[in-house]
């Protein structure tokens, strides 16, 4: 590693001098290196490559709001690190995966940990992700002349969204396995082409051996190569416009001369990104990898479902969380739209965000004057926090393994009453109306329903059924009718014994 | 979009590499110029064909799934004696092109009533909404599926939520005193517009 032969060209850097000299100004146990570091730099060049780029200027008022971007980027890096880890163990096979999983989880040292740094760096990417473009959003910074920078962070946002669903399917368990069926089905509804998208996501006309290899090639090959294209790109076209100056009322972006006031911001008072800057994104980052790992170490993975068994038709398919409120929406569009829904909505939300920075490139970028984007920002995040909740609940799922209804709730001698509670159960109304507490929670809650609906009005609700409710006309003969009604009417606030509404019985 | 120079001050914003100004183009002769066209479109010719040539065969491969597979193939799911006329029970059938491999994946159900002697109905398993998987309520004579709520009458069509069509059936006969499902593809909705 000598660094300083007879024959050696010139030191690349004139003012380095000799490195022999040079490492003499360091403590002797260092100097080895400094002059190894030496040698690296004249045979490569990359610290005179890379190091302009770690010290470009950055405006000084870039705060805290500024982190998101590489914290994700931090978050990626943890999803490759342990998605390499958890590969030398899992065996995308569609007979084996279930079973190497749950040898990860609970076989193989530190599994648990590292499945649920995995898990929980991918939900930290998402939440980053997104924090990331509303930060954007919210600073008009996709405006001239960072437009790519927007868009190819639109690219990065849904395949990181692609990662999310791909990978919560290599978890091949019950909810892996109808993930495929779900996504199939939705692909199938794209005009014209559908039926080939559907047959692409499940790898044939079925779900079957080559369904998870496929899905293992593009979750651990394809859209991580994608990732690591976009990012460079993504992270060259931030160092080529510079990052965006904090916003400031009244002064508009103008594209003729946006960039030399830019360059004169940061003549007069820019700073270099390291370590001025990039001080905040290490110690961002830095909590990101600490909450991942404390979530993984404390809470751990989510245990796998039941084995990924189609012929198992028990299953409550659920998508991981971030997907809860997409769920959600598909339950509550009026019925029929989402023949057209199902691929217009995922088209609107690709190219609604694309087109944002090419209609609006230039003007105002502060919130002041731009009273309309934390609107937008707030009624999306309020509906996506609304949606998921109600995911979690997802009243519209039938409650299979409610109970009849105890004698107690019942609370009635009269024999016909008694029937009807009965059947009123087996007829699977009680799967989605509540009764006392107990039941679905699909319909309204009938537990007081005899003080407002009438004997007529009830038998037409039953005989008719409504927009999510089956008509029970042929379902039901006169007499189970006329058991059924005098076990609603039976149900007033005299009737019914109170209960707490604690005893909501959960999937 | 502006054509403003974007000329950093000199010394203040760090380049990236540029390509070098050494590169000879002293004195291009006209014969030179023809040569440098010529071999930059022999440079781009020769490398699309070249990752062309390979790509060729992975997209092949990777698309196909577009294929279609031959017609289904009859699985015997059980004797005719083993349904109660009346009934729907749950079958399992091994996939039409199942691979030796696929383990679980291999197979599907569906929903198999006896009607009489020797008619059968066989309903696909997969809610019309998104594809997942109905149960037979059998008291109550439904479908009801565990997604989105959508619900099916005994004879498939829909009794409430948001399927958009009936529940499918497959093929379903009688041979040799066996019951026999023609293995299907997943039946997949089509959307409209």
């Amino acid at each position: 590693m000598e660094s300083s032969g007879g024959e050696e060209p010139e030191s690349l850097d004139a003012d380095a001098g000799d490195p022999i000299a040079v490492s003499h100004a360091y403590p002797w146990i260092v100097r080895p290196l400094v002059r190894a570091a030496y040698w690296l730099e004249d045979r490569t060049g990359l610290w005179e490559t890379f190091g302009p780029m770690l010290h470009h200027p950055v405006p000084r008022k870039a705060g805290w709001m500024y982190v998101f971007g590489s914290a994700t980027l931090m978050a990626f890096i943890i999803q490759v690190v342990t998605g390499v880890a958890l590969a030398t163990i899992y065996v995308p096979s569609t007979s084996q995966a279930y079973s190497t999983l749950q040898f990860i989880t609970h076989g193989a040292p530190f599994g648990r940990v590292l499945r649920g740094l995995h898990f929980y760096g991918a939900s930290a990417m998402i939440l980053l992700v997104g924090l990331h473009m509303i930060r954007v959003y919210l600073t008009a910074a996709y405006k001239y002349p960072r437009a790519v920078n927007w868009l190819t962070g639109i690219v990065l946002l849904f395949l990181t969204i692609g990662m999310g669903f791909t990978g919560q399917l290599l978890r091949w368990d019950q909810d892996g396995v109808w993930s495929v069926v779900v996504a199939a089905e939705q692909a199938g509804r794209v005009p014209l082409v559908g039926h080939y998208m559907a047959h692409l996501v499940m790898g044939g006309e079925t779900v079957g051996g080559t369904t998870l290899s496929r899905f293992f090639a593009i979750h651990v090959f394809l859209i991580p190569g994608m990732i690591f294209g976009f990012v460079a790109l993504h992270l060259f076209l931030v160092l080529r416009h510079g990052i965006s100056e904090p916003p400031k009322s009244g002064e508009p972006v103008d594209p003729k001369t946006y960039r030399r006031k830019y360059q004169e911001l940061l003549k007069n008072e820019g700073v270099p990104f390291w370590p001025d800057a990039a001080w905040r994104d290490v110690i961002f980052s830095f909590v990101v990898c600490l909450t991942v790992l404390i979530l993984a170490v404390t809470i751990g993975p989510p245990e796998l479902n039941k084995p990924p068994d189609p012929t198992v038709i028990t299953a409550v398919p659920r998508p991981d969380w971030y997907f809860f409120w997409y769920f959600s929406l598909m339950a509550l569009l009026p019925h029929g739209s989402e023949k057209y829904l199902l691929w217009v909505l995922p088209l609107a939300l690709m190219l609604v965000p694309t087109f944002l920075p090419l209609l609006f490139n230039k003007g105002e970028r502060s919130i002041a004057k731009r009273p309309w984007a934390p609107i937008i920002v707030l009624i999306t995040v309020v509906t996506i926090i609304a949606l998921w909740r109600l995911g979690i609940q997802a009243p519209w799922t039938p409650h299979f393994d409610t109970p009849p209804l105890s004698a107690a709730i019942v609370n009635s001698d009269d024999p016909a009453v008694q029937r009807g509670a009965q059947l009123f159960h087996d007829k699977a109304c009680l799967y989605c109306h509540l009764v006392d507490g107990q039941g679905g929670l699909r319909g309204p809650d009938l537990t007081h329903v005899a003080d407002r609906l009438t004997r007529e009005q009830l038998i037409w609700r039953i005989s008719n059924g409504g927009y999510n409710m089956p008509g029970f006309t042929y379902n039901l003969n006169a007499k189970g009718m006329g058991d059924i009604i005098a076990f609603l009417q039976s149900r007033t606030p005299t009737s019914a014994i109170s209960l707490p509404i604690t005893a909501v019985t959960r999937q | 979009m502006s054509t403003e120079p974007n000329q950093p001050e000199a010394g203040k914003k760090p380049q990236l590499p540029q390509p070098s100004e050494k590169t000879p183009r002293s004195a291009p002769d006209a014969r030179m110029l023809r040569r440098r066209k010529f071999l930059n479109g022999l440079c781009i010719g020769v490398g699309t064909v070249s990752l062309g040539s390979i790509f060729w065969a992975v997209i092949g491969f990777m698309l196909a799934p577009l294929e279609d597979e031959p017609a289904g193939t009859w699985r015997s799911v059980g004797k005719v004696e083993d349904f109660k006329i009346g009934s729907t029970s749950i079958v399992k059938l091994e996939d039409a092109s199942s691979v030796p491999w696929a383990g679980y994946a291999g197979k599907t159900a569906a929903w198999l009533r006896r009607d009489g002697e020797s008619e059968f109905t066989c309903f696909s398993v997969n809610c019309t909404h998104l594809g997942c998987p109905v149960r037979w309520i059998e008291t109550a004579e439904l479908f009801m599926c565990p997604c989105h709520g959508g619900v099916y009458y005994k004879d498939g069509s829909v009794a409430a939520g948001p399927p958009p069509e009936p529940l499918p059936q497959y093929k379903v006969r009688v041979f040799n005193g066996s019951v026999q499902v023609l293995a299907s593809p997943v039946p997949i909705t089509h959307g409209a517009g």
